[in-house]
């Protein structure tokens, strides 16, 4: 670009604005956009709830000690698992729940519906993994000293450890809803409406679409700060308990 | 009291334990020393299967604890350990780490009765009138457990003199602290055996005195120990039995006196010289 196509930029950006505008206020775009955020909010906050749900099982599973048959066979099935959903990107995951799996078994379900579910399994499989590191980053002495005092392997765990991974998990885990967050940009795959989509149509309709995603790219930068400064405020509570005197 | 025999660990086709056989009796100060990868601490953490022993026998208190189907946690809770690393629980307090364990285990039994008295209760509700069991009457509660663990726990605080320490975190205590408070966090169950890994390896020489003090008051009231150690004066004080280990295998179980005066075995005579 030479620089006519900058000073042409910066000519044309306030009538592009007022195009903007003008579908954002008069013509229902602010709805599209609220919507938009609504489904995004939805899918990231339901997917990590599930995701944590799930990840909690497979972490679990994967820590306990293998002497047995049991937790060998549910520890290949969970390996399995994670490596299923972590070597597939989420579109591929996306589309192929939506016009394989359905079909396949007959179930109607809406583009939300879909997005909420594969969002979930996906987190699940890292958020197991970040729940699994979390408790392996524990020095193992820790657990040593609870079942030397006579604590089962579970009461040890959930007295000792758990409590001390959880500080380790936690960031880790605002940084997988930051990671939601911003991969819900895909649900409109599978008909979702979400953030981009309703950006999309305010485009479509002002035959502009410059501002439109730089206002998209804003609400997500808006809505990435928030979390994070959440995140650093509950990393400074748990300090807090570290150090108390 | 601990009758090992035969005992062998192998780690993934490494033998390091190579068939142990020793008796220690109530009262008994073991102390067990060797040259770094013979054996010993592996030795020390088999006898409360901390490491499950792949072949041989550990008869505690008339119990063969190396058979896996024991229930080994209510054995431990008779063996106290002693971590090189103090291992004191990072997320609780002074008084909490001391408490853990005693109010734990009286919790469990408490709930098991209360199980119990459930069952009674329910199948009385059907059985005959003259069949009907009584149900146990509940002497504690939850509240009053925890209540005298602490006075318990305050105690040995006091014994320790760390008393104004009671609520602090353990990342604020220096190295002899933590080790004073692992130890008493072991004798707060009131233990028939203690077992020592290295407790003054991993401690400022400054600390090592105040450590090997609490043992030494510990060995005066008769506790039985099982101590792996580097320190030879403390061996030789307060010992009544030294085992040497190397490779696996020990080679020799004197007295102190004996043992340091005139070690039989040339393997024991060139590591002693190395070391004293």
């Amino acid at each position: 670009m030479n620089g006519g196509g900058w000073i042409e930029f910066f000519a044309g950006f306030g009538k592009k604005w007022d195009k903007f505008v003008d579908v954002f206020l008069q013509r229902g775009g602010y709805v599209k956009v609220l919507e938009g955020l609504q489904n995004t909010l939805l899918i990231a906050v339901c997917g990590l709830l599930i995701g944590i749900a799930i990840g909690t099982l497979i972490a679990t599973v994967r820590v306990v000690p293998k002497y047995k048959r049991l937790p060998r066979v549910l520890n290949g099935i969970c390996s399995f698992y994670v490596g299923l959903f972590r070597g597939t990107p989420m579109v591929v995951q996306l589309l192929v729940s939506y016009y394989v799996l359905l079909p396949l078994f007959g179930v109607r379900m809406t583009g939300v519906q879909v997005s909420v579910m594969v969002f979930g399994l996906n987190s699940g499989a890292y958020i197991s993994e970040i729940m699994r590191s979390g408790i392996q980053s524990v020095d193992p002495g820790q657990l040593e000293a609870g079942r030397a005092v006579g604590l089962g392997f579970a009461p040890a765990m959930l007295k000792i450890v758990i409590p001390q991974a959880v500080k380790n998990i936690l960031p880790t885990l605002g940084n997988e809803f930051i990671a939601l967050i911003k991969e819900t940009s895909v649900v409109s795959f599978v008909g979702a409406a979400d953030l981009y989509v309703a950006f999309s149509y305010i485009g479509s309709n002002s035959y502009e679409f410059m501002v439109p995603y730089l206002v998209m790219a804003a609400i997500y930068i808006v809505l990435v700060m928030l979390i994070s400064m959440l995140i650093k405020i509950m990393e400074r509570s748990l300090k807090k308990s570290d150090r108390r005197n | 009291m601990i009758d090992v025999t035969n005992l062998k660990k192998s780690f993934h086709g490494v033998d390091v334990l190579k068939g142990i056989d020793v008796t220690i009796e109530k009262g008994d100060i073991v102390v067990v020393i060797g040259p770094s990868g013979s054996g010993k601490s592996t030795f020390l953490r088999c006898l409360n299967c901390m490491e499950d022993p792949t072949s041989g026998s550990i008869v505690f208190n008339g119990v063969d604890i190396a058979d896996l189907k024991v229930d080994i946690n209510v054995h431990r809770r008779h063996m106290g350990m002693v971590f090189q690393h103090f291992n004191l629980f990072n997320n609780k307090t002074v008084i909490e780490n001391i408490m853990l364990a005693p109010v734990y285990v009286r919790c469990q039994e408490l709930n098991r009765q209360r199980r119990r008295n459930l069952l009674t209760k329910v199948t009385n509700l059907f059985a005959k009138p003259e069949r009907r069991g009584e149900p146990d009457k509940e002497t504690i509660r939850a509240a009053k457990i925890r209540e005298e663990a602490r006075a318990q726990a305050m105690d040995l605080l006091k014994r320790i003199g760390l008393e104004d320490k009671a609520n602090a975190y353990p990342s604020t205590l220096s190295g002899g602290q933590k080790q004073r408070v692992a130890i008493v966090r072991a004798l707060a169950m009131n233990p028939d055996v203690i077992l020592f890994d290295e407790p003054t390896s991993a401690l400022d020489p400054e600390m090592v005195g105040e450590v090997l003090d609490l043992m030494k008051a510990l060995a005066g009231e008769g506790m039985t120990m099982v101590i792996v150690t580097h320190e030879m004066g403390f061996a030789r004080e307060v010992a009544n039995r030294v085992l040497f280990m190397d490779d696996g295998r020990i080679l020799e179980s004197a007295p102190p006196d004996e043992f340091f005066a005139n070690p039989k075995h040339e393997r024991t005579r060139e590591f002693l010289s190395k070391v004293l």
